[in-house]
């Protein structure tokens, strides 16, 4: 490891990290459902090319595709010997890290799912 | 002190025989129930929640022999509806959540090596709310005045005063005040894993119970507020005849089900997660091994936490909102079966790879694991929203329901109560009772619930308090009558075994050969919690650090003594647990539940109408609430720091953010903030609702003029405390009582400007939605500015008491905080009532 490090070297790993993932999957399904509540209750009719849809679910998995893709890097920091549970700073570091990373999975699936319905329905029935 | 001072076995007597003075409970016929130590508040709520529980299931009982055979007469369809709504509701406000809290509050300062949680008083206050608020609730079915509206208590037959009687303010009102005991208990937890943790104990070695703990108790912060929310306007419908739910006057009832169900389905995980994060403590105890993938039960843990909240409408299939809403839901609820089915496997992986010993827990753990996957597996199938158009409101959803929660919640809770009876007691249960009554509640739940996937499936529907013979359903019934009794012998069995512990010999120090913290308790357990706060190195120390159990008893570690004869317990940094103070922690005292009396005459009294009698027991809850504060928080020390064994002074004042009453503070405020958003949720799903909202004959609303001027006025008032906190904190101590002095104005100028809008404009709330939820909005915020009035006062009090100086400014902090939550409310409301007209 270099003495400064890559940006996502530097980032600071804290509790707030590790729910960032699942967060942007609550952010998304709340646009989903307010998107769907407010235009078929006010429009009446449901948007037949929703781009606002389709870009908000885009963005959605790419920052938790980058926040996995941060959360692997750290755990792959060298340091300390197997099995990576004890009370020092890096294990602290890969624990947080890992759990970040099998959370951006959850996540990504969890966006995929809630995206799914809207490939299928058309309309506000 | 040097480690090796602990090697006189003098000194060593001696400082227990300080730690025994100070920890001693106090005595007497009333005294003994001041007490706040968490081993005895925690025993007190345990069993208050094995008592409600007993008791709602003598009610199912009594309905399931009304159901035994067709067209049965034993109780009549009002009877009925109060047996069945006080069962649901009962079980899960008076049993599944408190007794989550209650096996916390003691389980927690153990398995953290902490002498307390760093609120006893409060976890005293939240015991004496649960007591009262639920005898209130549940005794009402003695005087035929049960609420019998369902446990989710729909309007409009539940609002309207004609359909439904005093049952449904009882509900409300009654729940409500232990809603707020929960969130107490969420603030105590919360700050206690975060912030009480030994040294050394990182967050990746801390015990996996901890984990769900935290993760549920944050949980509670964002379900139960919307609840509170819509009891709020539920109550100002029945009892002011505000219209938020009658649809003739603009209202909604789908609004009470958005908010009831926000509320309801995290729910259903609030006491899962805990049941089963007692499996994560007794499966790796009988693998003997470690707990296969750490990381994943968080991921589970977390996981299920954030996709619990986006599972609500799958309780509101059938209400017709947009069928894309429902997909959504849908989709939701099959992608929480992920990280569910991720904790299971972690479980089996677990037993697979260790030697088990098959011990009378692990059998209730593996049983109910079985039956929690067959109610798993029909939760998925309800979830798709075509399959449930057919079953719901049918016995389907009956039989999935009680596979789910005896499976998730009370079988555990039997596993963890034969794992954990040797922790609390000294001695085991017996193992003989347990197989058998294990055996009797197996057979017991699939015989009683089985046969309802059948029923509900050929057309039984639920709450209904008979049914003809020609449905063909009386054999199934009769199955089921006869499975729940064979489950109430199996509970009967249980109690016995329990009732014979105490003529049974202890049993050996951690019986089970554990490897977690909780088991240093001694047989013969003194009131200290630990004797000495331990170093960790590993999630299991007691397996993996050596001498680790003589070394904490020898009080070699942190904190063996109690010099100044004051219960005291160490704070740490939340990531990391390095030790940042020494905290003076609450001694038994009256307080808690003097003030937990005033503020359930608060909920009782309005609950007949007696409002006068309300408002005198409100202001008392205000005085004893001050009197609790004023007395009990923030004390600064005779001396700046004290030693703590090896070489290290830790202070013992601490304020801000590091310290456990910012914490309590934040935490209080995120729920505060999560049921306002409930209300502003009100608003704008009326918004969705109404062409035209404002109505076209109010289309002004409250003006723009006063909202702006309370806006204005919060705004200034919160800039003149945070300005305060700032001059203070820097020596200016004048200026800063100045500044406070002027808040206080503001704040007060604030609530009158607040309420001025919507009076001046003669918005009339029992007309319509619109201004009955402007009132709302605006109510809610100048309460809130009065509130600030109050905390400013009381800071400006305590520094001309000479309770709070520039290096001891806790008050002011934490006031500071609720001022920007008070900030934050301010502005959502006043844009919201004052500036949305303008745009809608």
């Amino acid at each position: 490891m270099t003495e400064r490090g890559k940006w996502h070297e530097r980032l600071r790993v804290t509790l707030w990290t590790l729910i960032v993932p699942p967060a942007i999957w609550a952010g998304h399904f709340l646009m989903a459902y307010l998107w769907t509540a407010i235009s078929c209750a006010k429009a009446g009719t449901f948007a037949t090319f929703p781009t606002l849809f389709v870009v908000g679910t885009l963005v959605a998995l790419g920052l938790i595709s980058l926040s996995g893709w941060v959360a692997w890097k750290q755990t792959r920091r060298p340091g300390d010997s197997a099995p990576h549970q004890d009370s020092t700073d890096i294990d602290r570091l890969r624990f947080l890290a890992k759990s970040t990373l099998l959370l951006a999975g959850l996540s990504f699936v969890g966006v995929l799912f809630t995206a799914l319905p809207v490939v299928f329905l058309r309309n506000c029935l | 002190m040097s480690l090796h001072d602990q090697d006189d076995p003098a000194l060593r007597a001696a400082q227990e025989e300080r730690l025994r003075a100070v920890w001693k409970p106090p005595q007497g016929l009333f005294l003994r129930w001041t007490d706040t130590n968490n081993n005895r508040v925690g025993v007190w709520y345990v069993l208050t929640a094995f008592g409600f529980m007993l008791f709602a299931g003598v009610l199912a009982l009594i309905m399931r022999t009304q159901l035994a055979v067709p067209d049965n007469e034993l109780v009549s369809a009002n009877s009925f509806n109060q047996l069945f709504t006080l069962h649901g509701s009962m079980m899960m406000f008076l049993f599944a959540v408190p007794m989550f809290e209650a096996v916390s509050i003691i389980l927690l300062p153990q398995l953290l090596g902490a002498r307390d949680l760093p609120f006893p008083r409060l976890s005293a206050f939240g015991y004496w709310s649960f007591l009262i608020g639920g005898v209130f609730v549940s005794g009402s079915i003695f005087f035929n005045a049960a609420p019998d509206g369902g446990w989710f208590m729909y309007p409009p037959l539940t609002t309207r005063t004609d359909l439904s009687g005093l049952g449904a303010d009882i509900w409300m009102l009654g729940l409500s005040f232990i809603e707020v005991s929960s969130v107490a208990a969420a603030v105590e937890l919360i700050v206690g894993v975060l912030k009480c943790r030994p040294p050394g104990m990182r967050l990746n070695l801390m015990p996996l119970y901890a984990w769900y703990i935290l993760v549920v108790a944050v949980m509670i912060l964002f379900a139960f507020p919307p609840l509170i929310a819509g009891d709020i306007l539920f109550e100002m419908e029945r009892l002011l005849d505000w219209s938020f739910f009658d649809a003739n006057r603009g209202g909604d009832p789908l609004l009470w089900q958005h908010l009831f169900w926000i509320f309801g389905h995290p729910e259903v995980y609030i006491i899962f997660l805990p049941s089963i994060a007692l499996f994560a403590m007794l499966v790796p105890t009988f693998a003997n091994r470690h707990l296969l993938g750490y990381p994943w039960i968080v991921l589970a843990a977390v996981g299920t936490a954030f996709l619990s909240f986006g599972l609500w409408v799958h309780h509101m299939f059938t209400t017709g909102l947009p069928k894309i809403s429902l997909a959504f839901f849908s989709a939701a609820s099959e992608a929480v079966a992920i990280p569910t089915g991720v904790q299971i496997f972690v479980f089996i992986a677990t037993l697979w790879a260790g030697r088990v010993t098959w011990s009378t827990p692990l059998l209730y753990a593996t049983g109910s694991l079985a039956i929690f996957v067959i109610g798993g597996l029909t939760g998925v199938m309800v979830a798709v929203a075509p399959f449930d158009w057919q079953a719901h409101d049918s016995y389907f959803i009956v039989a999935h329901l009680h596979y789910v929660l005896i499976g998730g919640t009370l079988m555990p809770l039997f596993a963890g109560l034969y794992y954990y009876w040797p922790l609390i007691t000294g001695k085991k249960l017996s193992d003989r009772l347990g197989r058998v009554a294990f055996w009797m509640l197996f057979a017991g739940a699939n015989l009683t619930f089985f046969p309802m996937h059948l029923s509900g499936l050929m057309g039984m529907p639920r709450r209904v308090f008979t049914y003809p013979a020609e449905l063909g359903l009386g054999g199934l019934n009769l199955l089921s009558t006869a499975g729940a009794y064979l489950f109430a012998a199996g509970v009967a069995v249980i109690c016995v075994d329990l009732c014979l512990s105490p003529r049974r010999s202890k049993a050996q120090r951690n019986p089970w050969n554990a490897g977690t913290l909780e088991w240093l308790a001694h047989p013969d357990d003194e009131d200290w919690g630990i004797r000495s706060v331990p170093l960790i190195e590993s999630r299991y120390p007691i397996w993996d650090q050596p001498d680790f159990v003589r070394k904490v008893d020898e009080g070699r570690f942190f904190l063996p003594d109690a010099e100044e004869g004051r219960r005291e317990t160490i704070v740490t940094t939340a990531l990391d647990a390095r030790p940042l103070a020494v905290i003076r922690l609450g001694t038994p005292s009256v307080k808690p539940m003097l003030t937990a009396i005033a503020l359930g005459g608060v909920f009782i009294f309005t609950t007949y109408h007696l409002y006068w009698a309300a408002l005198v027991c409100g202001v008392a809850t205000l005085a004893c609430t001050l009197w609790w504060l004023w007395t009990g928080t923030a004390e600064i020390p005779e001396k700046p720091c004290k030693p703590v064994g090896h070489g290290i002074e830790l202070p013992l004042y601490l304020s801000g953010p590091a310290a456990p009453g910012w914490w309590a503070m934040f935490i209080t405020m995120m729920a505060d903030a999560t049921a306002f958003s409930g209300l502003v949720f009100g608003y704008f799903f009326f918004w969705t609702r109404h062409a035209d909202f404002p109505p076209a004959d109010m289309a002004n609303g409250p003006g723009m003029m006063w909202p702006m001027i309370a806006l204005i006025a919060g705004l200034v008032g919160w800039l003149a405390t945070i300005a305060a906190r700032n001059i203070h904190a820097r020596g200016g101590v004048a200026r800063a009582r100045v500044l406070l002095a002027c808040g206080i104005v503001l704040s007060i100028a604030g609530a009158g400007a607040g309420l001025a809008g919507p009076w001046m404009s003669g918005l009339d709330p029992q007309v319509h939605s619109y201004p009955a939820i402007v009132w709302t909005l605006a109510i809610w915020t100048s309460a809130h500015a009065g509130v600030a009035a109050i905390m400013q006062s009381y800071a400006l009090a305590r520094s001309l008491a000479g309770k709070m100086d520039p290096h001891h400014d806790a008050d002011l902090r934490n006031v500071s905080v609720y001022m920007h939550f008070y900030a934050l409310t301010a502005i959502v409301t006043y844009a919201t009532i004052g500036l949305f007209p303008e745009v809608a």
